[in-house]
């Protein structure tokens, strides 16, 4: 996140915002969420019997609306939420509204850095990818699975360009639906278009396809792979953005394929969600090397450890050079680095988050409805017992950690030393 | 039991003569049959006998003994006065049988006829295999049947729709995603006219539920969210609805033999949760979609259990009246019947559990026989409703059985017939209609919403 060095990580606590005030003074405090620096933390509220407004650090957001909902910082600090006024939609950031109207506006997303919002609109029955208030200059049928390059100045998503009633089989069967990149349909179209990808420069697309109802694939920049699968997931690029891989299913086995061929030797009852280091050397993936067991593979070696529920949560580490994930083993959640549990097992658990160097990493952890923090593998001394928690923020030097918690009906921002 | 067996006897001693079958049309079995050429349906099948069924499929077509103890059990059968092409062993001897006899050297009309029967006669309600001796799993070798269907696409054309819209929407009705979300406003603004704090909490991340409903409700039966909500609210639960694809529960897929895109409806629906981090998926009053997500799509997927375990509506309700989050201002006094699910009474076993939330809001309940697990389906599950208009004659009149099991309950007195499931909702207002029994048929949440304390 760029900007967290001119972060206050001065070390101490700061209540920002009297929690249980505003329940007082509004007639419903809705979810809340924080800023990134945890400086600020915002609610949509009900002002009236059918009015909303958004709440942030104690004030009102100028203006009222028929709903507020969706309130979501972007990871540059900015505020926004979804707002209608009049039957109509549109997404507020920092107070001011996108001017665009739509007759419904949903899912916005930001870029790794915060600089881009692309959501969805829809009017007069046609389906746009919006960015930062612009819509496509042409609208579709329907538009599924949005996706944006990761700066955010390009958008892709599942478009239907042939339209279809329902009932007519043999319509759908000859492809109705492709992919559109910044609103340009590629020229082929197919039987369902799910997941894609951008490269890490946003020039190419790749995503899941089914040709027919039988075979899958993963097409790239219009061009499907030579080779079909059983069934395949989403695909994603190397982060020198050279090759594709994804994750297939051939021969009644999982395994992983890149640019059309497998890639890993190692066949599993079931694989998903993977993931390259920052470099490109390294690949893990969420895998079940045998039915009913759940764990992380690197590079096609599964770890040891193996949960009976599920794997969930895969990151990797900045540096590259470790993984961690959530698990879950007859109804108790753990959290995982390189293939070791940490202490505890709980009600619930949040995927660790990395310093930037990769050798520290935090985890949220929830224990009958109070949550707390692990540092390193153990429970962090006076960080827990909070009514709400956001996972905690290494400092760029990976010596202070960033707490962001609700406590006693206070929100409290505080750095500690971990050093 | 004693009953059925003496109606079975009287049955057996007629010796009728039964009319000849004749092909239903649907565009998705003929034309899908138009297409097939011998080579295809042979390495179609083969392939599916070789690499997908495995010994499970050959054990039960080895040791069936043609005893005929199973045609008892199915409501095709009783329905057709005994006519033996309707019971479970002459469906399995007019499709997969022949099929593994031959080694998959059958022609298109015999996969056109094979796929008719195992789609539009045979409700995969398991009834049949309690009364087999050996256990065998009829409905497994049906869905045997429709796999090699669907890969042969020869599907009827309303399933084969509903597949379609899964596969494209992530829903079963082709709702899209705005409409989803709009439906979610639009019944909390309507709620909260009764209840002014009420809430549909929408992507609540950390709330201990997810409440995940089947694709007709937004489009035809937004009431009973509002309802849930209602109960949700009064009960004071922390539970959240997603505003993404993976709300939907239901599957058509698993029935037509999409196992690849039932696969990837359960991967949508589970991850949800787990995207949301909430402790479990509460869902509605659904047992085709209890089927899929507590069985066979998790399962498929390498889950042995649904990772984020799943409470059957009826769970739930059993839970909020025994620890008291819900209380009964004044019970229903109409004197009502139930009828039990398919799909989670033999496949849960929920039945006392049904009857224990029944007795909770009704005064006067009124068994209907036989009852529990032994309850004749209402066939419409197993996706036998979705093959739509061009068979519903014959489901309603397949199931001549049920209407009969109804009126006796209604001679006993009952007005009110419980369906805690959408689809047995959707085939049993057929057979009432069709029967003009006259009887009203509600959900258990249409009860509990009326008689709850609020
Ligand atoms: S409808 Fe039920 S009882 Fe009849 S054959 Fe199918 S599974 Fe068996
Ligand atoms: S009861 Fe079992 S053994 Fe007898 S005919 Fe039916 S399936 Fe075959």
């Amino acid at each position: 996140m760029n900007g967290m060095h001119g972060w206050d990580w001065e070390i101490g606590r700061r209540e920002i915002a009297d929690l249980s005030r505003w329940k007082a003074e509004y007639k419903a405090v809705h979810e809340t969420c924080v800023s990134p620096d945890g400086e600020r933390i915002a609610a949509p509220v009900r002002t009236g019997e059918t009015e909303f407004g958004l709440c942030e650090n104690g004030e009102l957001w100028e203006g009222e609306f028929d709903k507020v909902w969706y309130a979501r910082y972007t990871p540059d600090g900015r505020l926004t939420a979804l707002v209608s006024e009049m039957g109509e939609w549109t997404l507020a950031v920092d107070g001011a509204a996108w001017e665009e109207r739509f007759e419904f506006l949903w899912d916005p997303r930001f870029s790794k850095e915060g600089g881009h919002i692309t959501a969805v609109g829809q009017k007069g029955r046609k389906y746009y990818a919006v960015t930062d208030g612009v819509p496509w200059e042409e609208g579709f049928d329907n538009l599924t699975n949005l996706t944006q390059s990761p700066d955010g100045s390009h958008a892709a998503a599942a478009v239907q360009i042939i339209p279809m009633t329902e009932g007519e089989i043999f319509k759908f069967q000859a492809g109705v639906y492709t992919v559109a990149v910044d609103g340009q349909p590629w020229p082929r179209n197919f039987v369902n278009v799910w997941e894609m990808s951008f490269s890490p420069d946003g020039k190419r697309v790749a995503a899941e396809v089914r040709i027919n109802l039988y075979d899958y694939t993963i097409v790239v920049d219009g061009v499907p792979w030579d080779t079909v699968f059983k069934t395949v997931w989403k695909p994603v690029f190397s982060p020198s953005g050279d090759e594709v891989t994804a994750p297939v299913r051939a021969n009644g086995k999982w395994t992983l394929a890149r640019n059309g061929a497998l890639l890993w030797k190692r066949g599993y009852t079931q694989l998903w969600h993977h993931a390259y280091s920052p470099d490109g050397s390294k690949i893990a993936a969420i895998v079940a090397p045998k039915y009913g067991r759940w764990t992380v593979a690197v590079d096609d070696t599964p770890w040891n450890l193996t949960f009976g529920d599920l794997v969930t949560d895969l990151v990797i580490s900045p540096d590259g050079g470790r993984a961690g994930c959530v698990g879950k083993e007859k109804e108790r959640w753990s959290v995982v680095v390189d293939g070791k549990r940490w202490y505890g097992d709980y009600d619930m658990a949040w995927g660790p988050v990395f310093s930037a160097d990769g050798r520290r990493a935090a985890a949220k952890v929830e224990t009958k409805k109070t949550y707390g923090i692990l540092l390193d593998g153990k429970p962090l001394p006076e960080m827990d017992g909070f009514e709400v928690l956001w996972s905690p923020v290494f400092s760029p030097d990976g010596d202070r950690l960033l707490v962001r918690g609700i406590r006693e009906g206070a929100y409290i921002r505080e750095v500690i030393s971990i050093s | 039991m004693t009953e059925t067996v003496i109606r079975s006897r009287k049955i057996k001693e007629k010796k009728r003569v039964y009319p000849p079958r004749r092909p239903v049309p649907d565009l998705g079995l003929d034309k899908g049959a138009e297409k097939l050429t011998p080579e295809r349906i042979e390495s179609t099948i083969r392939s599916v006998l070789d690499n997908e069924t495995g010994a499970r499929l050959k054990v039960y077509v080895d040791t069936c003994a043609h005893c005929g103890l199973c045609s008892e059990a199915c409501h095709f059968f009783w329905s057709h006065d005994g006519d033996p092409s309707y019971s479970p062993a002459g469906k399995v001897k007019q499709t997969i049988s022949e099929i593994v006899k031959k080694k998959g050297k059958v022609d298109a009309d015999f996969i056109r006829g094979a796929a008719e029967i195992a789609y539009t006669e045979c409700n995969l309600c398991r009834r049949c295999s309690m009364y087999c001796p050996f256990g065998i799993d009829i409905a497994y070798m049906m869905l045997t049947v429709r796999r090699i269907a669907h890969l042969l696409g020869v599907v009827p054309q309303y399933i084969q729709d509903t597949a379609h819209s899964h596969s494209a929407t992530m829903n079963q009705m082709w709702v899209k995603d705005d409409e989803w979300i709009d439906s979610l406003l639009w019944q909390e603004e309507e709620a909260a006219e009764e209840i002014p704090e009420l809430r549909i909490p929408l992507e609540k991340e950390g709330a201990d539920i997810l409440y995940s409903v089947i694709g007709p409700e937004p489009k035809f039966r937004a009431q009973l969210i509002y309802q849930a909500a209602v109960i949700m609210h009064e009960a004071g639960v922390d539970w959240t609805m997603p505003a993404t694809p993976g709300w939907d529960n239901s599957d058509m897929c698993m029935y037509t033999g999409d196992n690849e895109m039932m696969g990837r409806l359960k991967k949508v629906h589970f991850e949800t949760a787990m995207r949301l981090k909430n402790k479990r998926i509460v869902m509605g009053e659904c047992g085709h979609a209890f089927r899929s997500i507590f069985d066979m799509g998790n399962r498929w997927l390498a889950w042995k259990m649904p990772p984020i375990p799943v409470t059957h509506a009826i769970e739930f309700y059993a839970e909020l009246f025994r620890d008291k989050k819900i209380k009964v201002k004044k019970k229903f006094e109409k004197p009502v019947t139930l009828h039990d699910p398919c799909n989670i009474v033999r496949g849960r076993g929920l039945h006392e559990m049904a009857r224990y939330v029944v007795n909770e809001i009704c005064t006067d309940f009124i068994e209907m026989h036989p009852n529990r697990e032994h309850n004749f389906c209402c066939s419409a599950g197993g996706g036998v409703i979705n093959t739509g208009p061009p068979f519903r004659n014959k489901r309603v009149e397949g199931n001549r059985i049920k209407a009969e099991q109804l009126f006796a309950a209604k001679s006993k007195g009952a007005q009110v017939v419980i369906a805690p499931c959408h689809n047995c909702h959707g085939g049993l207002e057929d057979i009432i209609h069709h029967y003009n029994l006259k009887m009203e048929l509600k959900f258990l949440g249409d009860i509990i919403y009326e008689v709850m304390e609020r």
